[in-house]
């Protein structure tokens, strides 16, 4: 596989929504392109006829009775809540005025 | 038992101390947190000490084992066996109202509104939780230099690091700060730091101890288990937290072996390696292996076949890919675990100013260290369209034929794996900071049993350039008691064994003190 672009490490980087400086996009753009390198050899892998797992141990998922419990308290919830307005996080408008009306 | 003989006393000593009464947890405690007190500040272990709680757990169990030797043997037999015991817990493990960091800036100042269900099940033990330890942040890294906090040092040698990522929880046992701490293993966070401080560290079989309120990492690999210096301590920390909890789904109905209580020791404990079969893999034996590490462990497979222990050369041919496997695997999941970190419902926030967007980009831009970064790029590469058959999927694939690899051995019929668990000892800070893949490679002969999600445990098995070797048993699934087992026949076949005599070099160091 060809080496990341800068324009694929800044793509990334947005996906993941880290903000990050030049310098620190330059540097990462090093690593994972050297990190990338060595793992290339898992192409040559023959996994043709062999199941992917995305876990090892299986076990039977157990079922409960579908019955509400009682959960964290509002207040021990949001006790971490940077902002907060009654019972709510806190958060940056998502929309403007504008595109409200 | 007063003094130095409190602080290093194992679990199961202090136990019997506290049935005769011949010492208190109230004492043990104060001894332990005056030693941290004198030795902290070089050794770098621990972030968050509750001087008040412990102190008040201490008494409480006192107070317990007080009325049970009044009402007799049988009360005091049916106490549990970590009742006064102090044990740390490696900072990702929620305990309510203690911070809880994982060694990120990103959760400086979060306060753990739960119990994780292992603090659940230490509390409702009856041991006495001292604090939280420095960790690698997200546990990402094999040193614990990637805390956001603090160094932690090995008490073998200030100049060397740890192991990583739960060093402060490896360095607190073997420094004498704690008889018992709790880590986790995603590729090697438990064994690598127990083989570079010289003590006992269990990764379980995936599934066996709940994750409910362990801050995640990788979930199809996160396992939490027990550092300590001894093997049966080890397993008492281990039945103690063990378990299914119907808040992990992941988490075993497995019946778990009460022999964990009470493994066989001394010539009981020796006589038990006869006729067991061990494996021993040619691709664990990797190039850039230091040689007195070789050394140390084929001098501890020649105890256990002198032993009467039968020992075999296997090939384990996928181990050279489990390293690539492991580092696409595990980033992409730490890529989706950790985007729940936004600085909007808690931790550190850069949320204020600008639009929603801006405040993600700067939270996490800031509030992430290097090495955590490089894996959530890694990661969300890995996953992102036109990419994830080519990394994520074909690494699903290679994981399968990892397992098969493993399963071939059982289907033989050997009953452990014998191992290396680090290719070298403990080396000096700052010598795999600039060079990603070599602080990689120090996970090689742990991280396959992750990805197969096989029970291992590091043991300590001698010394080389004066520093500890670990010895590496892995086992079949649900296999813990077994494994514990071997490791304490390991220790009764090697009690008198010159290494065995010789203490931390630095620990003289720790107080100021000229070594």
């Amino acid at each position: 596989m060809s080496d990341l672009t800068r324009a694929e490490v800044e793509r990334v980087a947005a996906l993941a929504r880290l903000g990050l400086t030049s310098d620190e996009l330059g540097k990462l753009q090093g690593d994972l392109n050297l990190i990338l390198e060595q793992w290339a050899h898992l192409a040559d892998v023959d996994t043709s006829s062999v199941p992917p797992s995305a876990q090892t141990i299986v076990q039977a998922m157990p079922l409960r009775e579908d019955t509400a419990e009682p959960s964290l308290p509002v207040d021990d919830a949001l006790q971490n809540a940077p902002a907060r307005s009654g019972d709510f996080v806190r958060v940056q408008a998502i929309l403007s005025e504008e595109a409200d009306g | 038992m007063s003094g130095e003989s409190l602080r290093r006393a194992t679990a199961t000593e202090l136990r019997a101390a506290f049935q005769s009464g011949a010492a208190t947890s109230r004492a043990v405690t104060d001894e332990l947190f005056a030693a941290i007190e004198r030795e902290d500040g070089v050794l770098g272990a621990w972030l968050h000490l509750r001087h008040e709680e412990a102190r008040a757990e201490a008494d409480r169990a006192d107070a317990r084992y007080a009325a049970a030797r009044a009402a007799g043997a049988a009360a005091l037999n049916a106490l549990p066996p970590l009742l006064g015991v102090p044990v740390a817990l490696k900072d990702l493990v929620n305990l309510t109202g203690t911070p809880t960091t994982a060694g990120s800036r990103i959760l400086e100042g979060y306060i753990s509104p739960y119990d994780a269900t292992i603090a659940a099940r230490l509390k409702e033990a009856g041991a006495v939780i001292l604090g939280k330890t420095n960790m690698d942040e997200f546990a990402m890294g094999s040193s614990t230099e990637f805390s956001a906090y603090k160094k932690t040092v090995n008490p073998w040698a200030t100049d060397r690091v740890p192991g990583g990522s739960s060093g402060g929880s490896s360095a607190a046992v073997a420094a004498f700060h704690a008889p018992l701490s709790i880590g986790t293993d995603t590729g090697g966070s438990i064994r690598q730091p127990a083989s570079l401080t010289g003590i006992v560290g269990m990764k379980p079989t995936y599934g066996r101890v709940s994750r409910y309120g362990i801050v995640a990492f990788a979930s199809s690999l996160d396992q939490v288990g027990p550092f300590a210096r001894t093997a049966q301590d080890a397993a008492l920390l281990l039945h103690t937290i063990a378990g299914a909890d119907a808040h992990d789904a992941t988490s075993s109905r497995s019946p778990l072996d009460a022999a964990l209580l009470n493994l066989p020791s001394g010539d009981a404990a020796a006589s038990a390696i006869r006729g067991k079969r061990f494996a021993l893999p040619k691709e664990y034996f990797v190039a850039g292996m230091e040689a007195g590490v070789e050394r140390a462990v084929r001098d501890a497979v020649a105890a256990l076949e002198a032993a009467g222990g039968i020992v075999e050369e296997v090939s384990l041919p996928t181990t050279e890919h489990a390293l690539a496997t492991y580092y696409i695997v595990a980033p992409a999941e730490a890529s989706a675990n950790l985007a729940r970190y936004d600085g909007v419902r808690y931790g550190a926030s850069k949320h204020g100013g600008g639009d929603l967007l801006n405040g993600y980009l700067e939270t996490r831009g800031r509030g992430f260290g290097p090495e955590v970064r490089r894996r959530i790029m890694l990661g969300t590469y890995a996953l992102s369209a036109g990419y994830y058959d080519a990394y994520y999927v074909k690494a699903q694939k290679v994981r399968t034929l990892i397992a098969r690899d493993f399963d071939r051995i059982w289907a033989a019929g050997f009953d452990a794996i014998v191992a290396p668990t680090s290719p070298q000892v403990a080396w000096k800070f700052g010598a795999k900071m600039s060079d990603p893949v070599s602080m990689y490679l120090a996970d090689a002969c742990t991280l396959p049993a992750n990805m197969a999600g096989l029970p291992g445990v590091s043991i300590p098995c001698g010394l080389s350039e004066n520093l500890p070797v670990g010895l590496q048993l892995i086992g079949k699934p649900w296999s813990e008691a077994e494994l514990l087992s071997i490791s304490a026949g390991y220790e009764a076949l090697t009690a008198t064994a010159a290494w065995r005599a010789v203490a931390p070099h630095d620990l003289a160091k720790l107080g100021g003190g000229a070594a």
